[in-house]
């Protein structure tokens, strides 16, 4: 399906400003109502839409070096939206929105089948092994923009999906059609205290994100900025997150190489 | 005191000791529905899946089950459309163990959703592009065609068949078999490559992805091919072990080196395009990716997915059973037609262990590593109570229905049962109520 002035929402977080604070993921499950448990040690049960990763290059003193890779639901458009997980939901319950880019999830549809989780290489797909419970009063500090879901199914970063629902809203009421660059942002993207993430609309040449990736639409979104690049390139996913490095290694731990390539392996 | 119930001219063991074992085997049972409690009730924190393991243990019982209860379409296939007449006397229990097969694989299924009373969405709100979808829809009506399938072996029941409209429901149902052994084949084709697109279609999985033909990757063509092949080895298995437990011959050796020999074929030319697969899969997909064969088979800890698992599913479990069933001699020989229907049953499973574990063990993002798993004891409970449910369903189908057709002609009632008397002289056998009739024609 082809949509006219589609929009591509996407993001560009820039690896050498990250600090690794944890800003974004605490702003993120604020903003959404992810749901914690007392003891979230164990990261394979809990849940974070927003994940950083604590990445290094493998080398000894003085030569160590570390940098901090916060990742997002890639928001995969594959090739014409398939993208992995929303060709296997068998029960339509995530969508590819060809207007939006933006990959939703329909919690009330989603009967926790977790095929989706099985498709995604970049573990985004989180599934709510137990049913929130929010310490005592939390519950009235919700989002009430955010539904909060229930044991069983799957859940992922929106992109604050419901924040561009009121923006449109806003605009519509004020009698425009078009949403200004700064009127939809994502709560990581506003929390970064570093400022290593900017959001908008990979299609719009006007906005931070397209003039920073400069992504070739003709070559599945590849980005044309040499300091690019996008999580697992090789297997065409064609992600809407472009990350941003001006070391060398970082670049190459974002792909898989054989060895003849130079294949990096990191801790 | 059941004797009435037992098909004419039979000889089954005394009630007491049936019911010990259905009871041995209920304790089974119980231990799954205590687990299925659990993990109803208390959600799938039950299990000791996580978010890199979305997919485990049910996951694979639910491949590995189907592919084994694959005998029931490919020996209906053979039976009704390709015209092997002998299998006659043995389709009745592929479709019975392929019916069980079924029944459990949708039971797990049924634990193993998150939201179980969302479980229709799956047909509601179908996703046609997702192999899941096709899974559902096809599994569900074949099971469907399996029941059509048993309802006349129970219909045969001595007591059942007095009735004359049951008589008539089930000598009519026999007439029209092959339309549904055909309509059965059809969709067994398709479900079972549904379930092998399940990890072929995965392509930022590169361990699972595949190429293939439109919207079907080659594993699709090799899960049906595989279940083709190792699905009748499970019927000669379960036949086998049957016939050692009843201490009696159930089917003659003709038919089941029939069945052996087709298998047989079938395994030695799927393990040959396994083997194209994989070798295409190392040097041309999986580069592309930019992965070499190797990173799939080490630097894991205790190597649970070294290259040991690729050499036992497709040597030991392929080549081997393959070589041994194409040969006259291998089939003939006793010893060696048991060890190749358990290699192909257990290579079988391996493969779809491989397709869907292995799939998630193997880290994608390179600053990841290996994510190893060990199903907790409830996954483990509720994955035997509907293997436990399928035995004590085929133990007392074997009793009180004709499942055999050469069971009266190798076992006549008058002959004493030689290995019983020698093996357990206390057990004595309970006599027939009725005189020996005419034995029953042989009805699939």
């Amino acid at each position: 399906m082809k949509v006219e002035n589609a929009k591509k929402f996407g993001m560009v977080i820039d690896l050498d400003k990250c600090t690794g604070c944890g800003t974004c993921m605490v702003a993120c499950m604020a903003e959404n109502n992810v749901p914690f448990r007392e003891d979230d040690t164990d990261k394979l049960l809990s849940v974070a839409w927003m994940r950083v990763y604590r990445l290094s290059n493998g080398k000894a003193f003085p030569d160590t070096e570390e940098c901090f890779f916060p990742r997002p639901c890639q928001h995969c458009e594959g090739s014409h939206g398939h993208s992995p997980c929303v060709s296997v939901c068998p029960a339509t319950a995530t969508d590819y929105d060809m207007e939006t880019g933006i990959v939703s999830q329909i919690y009330t549809r989603c009967f926790g089948c977790r095929y989706c989780m099985a498709a995604c290489p970049y573990h985004v797909r989180q599934f709510n092994w137990w049913d929130p419970v929010w310490p005592d009063g939390m519950e009235k500090s919700l989002n009430p923009n955010v539904s909060v879901r229930m044991r069983g199914v799957v859940e992922k970063c929106s992109f604050c999906i419901h924040r561009y629902q009121l923006a449109k809203e806003k605009a519509y009421m004020e009698g425009r059609r078009e949403l200004e660059e700064n009127e939809y942002q994502t709560a990581c993207t506003q929390a970064c205290p570093a400022g290593a993430i900017t959001f908008g609309d990979l299609n719009n040449p006007n906005h931070a994100v397209h003039q920073i990736a400069q992504p070739d639409n003709r070559h599945g979104g590849r980005p044309k900025n040499p300091m690019a690049f996008r999580l697992l390139e090789r297997l065409g996913v064609n992600t809407k997150v472009y990350y941003l490095s001006s070391r060398e290694w970082v670049r190459r731990a974002g792909d898989n190489y054989i060895e003849k390539e130079g294949k990096v392996k990191h801790a | 005191m059941d004797s009435a119930l037992i098909p004419k001219g039979v000889k089954r063991c005394p009630t007491w000791q049936f019911l010990l074992w259905i009871g041995a085997v209920s304790g089974v049972l119980l231990w799954g529905v205590l687990a299925m409690i659990l993990v109803y009730f208390k959600g799938l924190n039950q299990t000791n899946m996580n978010n890199a393991y979305g997919f485990a243990l049910w996951i694979w019982a639910d491949l590995a089950i189907i592919a084994l209860g694959g005998g029931a379409f490919f020996t209906g296939f053979l039976r009704y459309i390709v015209g092997k007449d002998e299998l006659k006397n043995i389709v009745n229990f592929a479709v019975l163990v392929g019916f069980y097969c079924y029944v459990s694989a949708l039971m797990i299924l049924g634990f193993d959703i998150g939201q179980p009373l969302r479980g229709w969405f799956i047909f509601w709100h179908a996703n046609v592009h997702s192999m899941l979808t096709e899974v559902a829809f096809c599994l569900t009506c074949y099971l469907g065609v399996l029941t059509i399938e048993y309802v006349p072996m129970i219909l045969e029941n001595r007591q059942i068949d007095k009735v004359p409209f049951f008589h008539n429901l089930s000598h009519n149902m026999h007439e029209i078999m092959a339309v549904f052994a055909a309509t059965g084949a059809f969709l067994s084709f398709f479900h079972q490559g549904s379930l092998g697109g399940v990890p072929g279609v995965l392509f930022a999985r590169p361990f699972g992805f595949r190429e293939g033909v439109f919207v079907w990757p080659w594993t699709f063509f090799l899960f049906t091919w595989s279940a083709a092949a190792c699905g009748p080895c499970f019927t000669i298995l379960v036949t086998k072990v049957t016939e050692k437990m009843a201490r009696k011959k159930l089917v003659k050796d003709n038919v089941i080196e029939l069945l052996a020999k087709i298998s047989g074929w079938m395994l030695a030319t799927y393990i040959t395009a396994k083997i194209i697969d994989t070798i295409y899969w190392a040097v041309v997909t999986a580069p592309s990716k930019g992965f070499t064969f190797m990173d799939f088979y080490s630097n894991n800890s205790g190597s649970w997915y070294g290259l040991w698992i690729l050499i036992a599913e497709i040597g030991v479990c392929g080549i081997v059973p393959a070589a041994i069933l194409i040969t006259d001699k291998g089939r003939k020989t006793q010893a060696t037609l048991w060890l190749a229907v358990i290699l192909a049953v257990v290579g079988v499973c391996l493969n779809r262990w491989v397709m869907v574990l292995q799939v998630l063990a193997i880290p994608v993002l390179t600053f990841e590593s290996w994510n190893l798993y060990f199903p907790s004891w409830q996954e483990v409970a509720t994955t035997l109570l509907p293997v436990a449910l399928g035995i004590i369903s085929i133990s007392i189908s074997y009793r009180y229905l004709p499942i055999f057709p050469q069971e009266l002609e190798l076992n006549p009632p008058d002959s004493p049962v030689k290995e019983v008397a020698e093996a357990e002289p206390e057990l004595q056998e309970e006599p027939p109520e009725a005189p020996m009739g005419e034995p029953e024609p042989a009805k699939a």
